[in-house]
């Protein structure tokens, strides 16, 4: 296969980017969308121009990222697939694809297709996760989880933190992550304790982080490669709307643990 | 409870139940547009105006959901545009629509054709020689019907109801359902559902409301 590719090319956070033409020749169906660009990159460095930049780890559909635009969809055009795991067979000969990194002002370009997601370290900090007292490890079936919620974690718990939602969003807003995070660990017992400040103090984050707010347009669903779904948005609204009575809901912990658990 | 200020998912809640407050007023005009039809609306307009704390109740409620909704709504907005600075170079929409993507232009025709349709009908500051205030029917009622026929005889002034109308049929068709999913009130099994229904519920309004500027316009129902 012959392609044309037009890609994101920055020097550096703050450089001027601009799109690139470069030509990609003797692709072949079974490649990776990554492999691609390695061959493209491998003939850039044998003509000695300054390879393209792009994240990748895992190449297995994971790790979350490899995060590239490609003909204005995150991921691509294959529905529930990251860049890694999608093909050259679902592109024709002749084509012609772009290729943009992620775009929102909360995830600034570190180079080319690279951008900086540790606005996504930050939320997760502000609260997703769990305060635990470590001792010894519980019995198994001491906690008893009913099968519905725990589906529901791990549909939630699939989120991968990749950004595609950001990048399809068109306010850039992070609330497909947020939710995901919140809804996975208000589905279980060991999260409710810490629920209502939860809501609170991630969705405070997202903002900080200028992050947009989510208007329901679902572009993040159709985009995301784990098939997370708005729903877990929902469950978010639900949770911040049970979360109003407490007030500013900014105080820190309450050392007792336990008082929240049993509504 | 301060969040519902500052929190962005706090305005849209607000958002939200404004807008759903909007939309109950919205569905009730329409419901007693409808008595036009059977010659029925300088009675109605005389009984509404009869209860004056139902009047005022409604008023004062629709101006606190109106400011609750038009604020958030233009901060969230500015935000949002800040957030995502340029776009990509081919955008492909997955799944936003038209009308969820022009919320907030179809807002502002709304809240342009507010104003004038307040100083048209409600303050007859146009045209006040026809106004219902200005004219008495033979049952010593104001004469509601006169005015609203005299209106729509101009096909200019009917078409710029209509543009409204649409532009309240757009932000509806997006907005209703969005409007549940804000409040957390959604499942993976109600979505399609409630953007069905919202669409559904939009466009009965608009047919609704659009009914009367076309019946007149088209010498359906005369004076
Ligand atoms: C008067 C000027 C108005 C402006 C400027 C305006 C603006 C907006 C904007 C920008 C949104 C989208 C917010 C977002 O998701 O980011 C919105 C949503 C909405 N609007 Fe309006 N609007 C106006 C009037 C109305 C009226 C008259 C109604 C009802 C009859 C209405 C009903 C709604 C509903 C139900 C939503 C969905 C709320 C949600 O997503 O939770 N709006 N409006
Ligand atoms: S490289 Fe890990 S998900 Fe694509």
């Amino acid at each position: 296969m012959n392609l044309t590719l037009y890609v994101w090319r920055q020097k550096g956070p703050h450089a001027p980017g601009k799109l690139a033409r470069y030509e990609a020749r003797g692709i072949s169906p079974e490649m990776s969308f990554l492999e691609m660009l390695d061959v493209v990159n491998e003939s850039l460095i044998r003509e000695g121009e300054e390879p393209i930049s792009f994240d990748h780890d895992c190449r297995e559909g994971i790790c979350g990222t490899c995060s590239q635009v490609i003909n204005g969809v995150p991921h691509g055009p294959q529905e529930r697939t990251t860049v890694c795991q999608l093909h050259m067979r679902s592109f024709r000969d002749g084509d012609t694809i772009y290729i943009e990194p992620w775009r929102a002002r909360a995830f600034p370009v570190i180079r080319d297709l690279i951008v900086d997601r540790s606005a996504f370290e930050r939320i997760i900090q502000a609260g997703g996760y769990i305060s635990v007292h470590t001792g010894g490890v519980p019995d198994g079936n001491a906690l008893l989880i009913p099968k519905e919620n725990a589906d529901t974690a791990m549909d939630a718990a699939e989120c991968i933190g990749c950004g595609a939602c950001v990048a399809a969003c068109p306010n850039g807003s992070a609330m497909l992550f947020t939710a995901a995070k919140v809804s996975h660990l208000a589905a279980l017992p060991q999260g409710r304790v810490e629920a209502k400040r939860r809501v609170c103090l991630m969705t405070e984050e997202m903002l900080r982080q200028g992050f947009g707010s989510c208007s329901n347009h679902y572009e993040c669903q159709a985009a995301c490669p784990k098939g997370i779904r708005v729903s877990f948005i929902a469950k978010l609204n639900r949770e911040f709307i049970k979360a109003l009575p407490r007030g500013t809901n900014t105080a820190p912990p309450s050392p007792s643990h336990g008082t929240e658990a049993k509504e | 409870m301060r969040v519902l200020v500052t929190s962005q998912v706090g305005k849209k809640v607000l958002m939200a139940v404004s807008g759903q407050l909007m939309t109950l007023f919205v569905i009730v005009h329409m419901l007693g547009n409808t008595t036009l039809f059977f010659g029925g609306l300088n009675a109605y307009a005389a009984k509404l105006h009869s209860l004056l704390l139902l009047v005022w109740t409604a008023r004062l409620l629709m101006l606190t959901a109106l400011v609750a909704h038009v604020v958030p709504g233009i901060q969230l907005y500015l935000e949002n545009r800040k957030a995502k600075p340029g776009s990509y170079a081919i955008r492909n929409s997955l799944r936003a629509t038209f009308a969820s993507k022009n919320m907030v232009w179809t807002g502002m025709i709304i809240g342009a054709f507010l104003i004038y349709h307040l100083l048209h009908f409600t303050f007859q500051f146009i045209h006040p020689e026809q106004g219902a205030s200005a004219n008495i029917d033979p049952l010593g009622r104001p004469d509601v019907s006169r005015m609203v026929l005299f209106s729509f005889q101009s096909t200019a002034h009917a078409l710029m109801y209509i543009t409204a109308l649409t532009a309240l049929l757009l932000h509806l068709t997006h907005g209703i359902q969005s409007s549940f999913q804000s409040l957390g009130l959604n499942t993976d099994r109600s979505i399609p559902v409630i953007v069905r229904s919202g669409f559904v519920v939009a466009m009965v309004l608009f047919l609704g409301y659009i009914a009367v500027p076309l019946i007149i316009l088209l010498g359906i129902l005369k004076g």
